[in-house]
């Protein structure tokens, strides 16, 4: 297995012990740990040049903005964007979706279009065009998931029939299943619709190369790839950045402003207005600078043996199910024990030092498909080892014996 | 280990096999609970006769056992008893849950439920069904 054990020692919080026992973080879908350069290039941002951006004409303004526009390039650069201007910070995933709904789509879309959406979504891509649908006639339709955790695309080409966007996540943070994004925007496309893609959970784990697939819109939020909380990105390509209506008004976003109208800045500030999250943008830039430093791919293998190894060891557990079974897989993983409902099992786990997540995991639809109310998830990041698969695996069986089965 | 002090044999017995489960007539009024962070469902429904005493009640729920054991627990608390005394029963429960207030009753095999004080996540858990009859209880009196 390939071993990145040497990087935990640059994770300042995994050195804890929780309850008498050393922290096993497991909840890595939710939001991942911060390394100390990431915390350091925060603290020396407030500590050494703390101030405003694109505004002031002293010397550390003219840091500050440095720094904060060298963040941009290097997310551009780790996700292969064409250009830097095509990077937009917002304030997470959530943001970056709602951004293109309110604008692109409200611009865009009328009343009998329709939108294609998955039915592995995160409520932060059902939720805003739930908004949208409200205040004109746009259908939502959705692309099945089928019993093994995978989007039946069987029938995309008739799916696509009148749609005019395709949203949909690149990895499910319930079942861990990663989706044929390029394949799907190829399809998409030739039927004539624009493709987002939400890649919370895909930017953190994998290397992802937006030439690649060729999509229009791309969503994630730094905190969960080793970056600060508040600050997330959204990429479009500039054509289409460029005929879209700004999101929000005010500072940093106008090109000159009259008492009864103003014009726009052009791209990335027309969608940053006001101060934006100079400390967090640059604190994300440490993060893709460390990530690269690991290299994506070595992130994504480890990722990968970690998920094979802890799938074999949980099922080894009876009566222990898995959701998802797709080939094509990431980290997160979902599970109920029969008899033991996931919050017992979180509570039970947390007692010995083990961080999971149980839930809905905010995609209630596929909770819904699946026929439970919550299932436990276990995520795991390149900072996790082997071993605490097998912790997790003894909290597990402690658990079903607490709750008088035998393991 | 606090745990065990959590999981007691009698939730866990009470989470297996959960007493009063099930539906009265559909006639009666139901209060239907769940919270929304974890997805714990409850529905309650509840026959009081004319002596204002709680001649039967029941439950339907899914969830984990702090909140399923603590409503087939309140079920077997409150059958029988006057209204008054269920009032009682229910402020003295809530105590038992916040630690703040009186607890004025014997609550019995409730107090199995104590260790939960010390989970303040879990806290919700153990309440639900509590929020549930008192929200048909409120409804009973104003009919
Ligand atoms: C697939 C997916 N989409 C969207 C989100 C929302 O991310 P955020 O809460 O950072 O906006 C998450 C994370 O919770 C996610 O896993």
């Amino acid at each position: 297995m390939m071993d990145l054990s040497r990087y935990r020692k640059d994770f300042p919080i995994l050195q804890q012990t929780v309850k008498g026992r050393p922290l096993v973080y497991l909840d890595n879908a939710a939001t991942a740990q911060k390394p100390l350069c990431v915390i350091e290039a925060v603290d020396q941002y407030y500590r050494e040049y703390n101030s405003n951006v694109h505004r002031g004409l002293h010397t550390l303004s003219e840091r500050a903005t440095r720094a904060y526009e060298e963040a941009r390039e290097k997310v551009a650069r780790f996700i292969r964007a064409p250009r830097s201007e095509e990077i937009i910070f917002t304030r997470n995933t959530t943001e970056s979706i709602n951004l293109v709904a309110y604008t692109w789509a409200r611009q865009f879309l009328k009343s009998g279009d329709a939108i294609l959406l998955s039915e592995m979504e995160h409520h932060s891509n059902l939720v805003p065009w739930h908004l949208l649908r409200e205040e004109r006639q746009i259908e939502l339709r959705f692309i099945p998931v089928t019993p093994a955790g995978e989007l039946d695309l069987s029938q995309l080409k008739s799916l696509l029939d009148g749609v005019k966007l395709v949203a949909v996540t690149h990895m499910s943070n319930v079942l861990g299943t990663v989706n044929p994004v390029e394949m799907i925007t190829a399809e998409a496309h030739a039927a004539g619709a624009k493709v987002l893609i939400d890649g919370a959970q895909a930017v953190p784990h994998m290397p992802v190369d937006l030439q690649a697939i060729d999509c229009d819109f791309y969503a994630f939020s730094g905190h969960k790839m080793c970056g600060p909380t508040g600050v997330g990105v959204l990429w479009a390509k500039s054509e289409i950045l460029r005929e879209m209506p700004p999101f929000l008004g005010g500072g940093e976003m106008i090109h000159e402003v009259f008492l009864d109208r103003s014009d726009y800045a052009d791209i990335p500030n027309k969608f940053e207005a006001g101060t934006p999250n100079i400390a967090q943008a640059i604190g994300l830039g440490a993060a893709v600078d460390y990530l690269s430093e690991i290299g994506m791919d070595n992130v994504w293998r480890h990722e990968q043996e970690m998920a094979a190894l802890a799938i074999e060891k949980l099922k080894s557990i009876k009566g222990l199910r898995i959701f998802g079974e797709s080939a094509h897989r990431g980290a997160a993983i979902s599970f109920e024990i029969e008899g033991v409902h996931p919050h017992d099992l979180a509570t039970i786990l947390d007692e010995q030092g083990i961080a999971i997540r149980a839930g809905h995991h905010c995609a209630q639809p596929l909770m819904r498909k699946f026929n439970v109310q919550s299932t436990a998830r276990a995520s795991f990041y390149f900072y996790n080892v082997p071993e605490e698969i097998d912790i997790l695996v003894e909290g597990l069986k402690t658990a079903k014996r607490m709750f008088g089965y035998v393991t | 280990m606090s745990l065990d002090a959590l999981y007691q044999e009698i939730i866990l017995e009470h989470y297996k096999n959960p007493r009063n489960f099930g539906k009265l007539d559909e006639s009666r009024a139901k209060a239907h609970y769940e919270n929304p962070s974890c997805g714990d469902q409850i529905d309650l429904q509840i026959l009081i006769n004319d002596d204002n005493v709680v001649e039967d009640i029941r439950f339907q729920g899914r969830g984990c056992a702090i909140s399923q054991a603590s409503a087939s627990l309140m079920t077997e608390a409150v059958k029988g008893k006057r209204l008054d005394e269920v009032e009682k029963i229910i402020e003295s429960f809530t105590s038992l849950m916040t630690g703040e207030g009186e607890i004025t009753v014997e609550l019995g095999d409730l107090e199995a439920l104590e260790g939960v004080k010390k989970f303040p996540v879990r806290v919700k858990c153990a309440m639900l069904s509590w929020t549930a009859l008192k929200s048909l209880l409120e409804r009973e009196k104003k009919s």
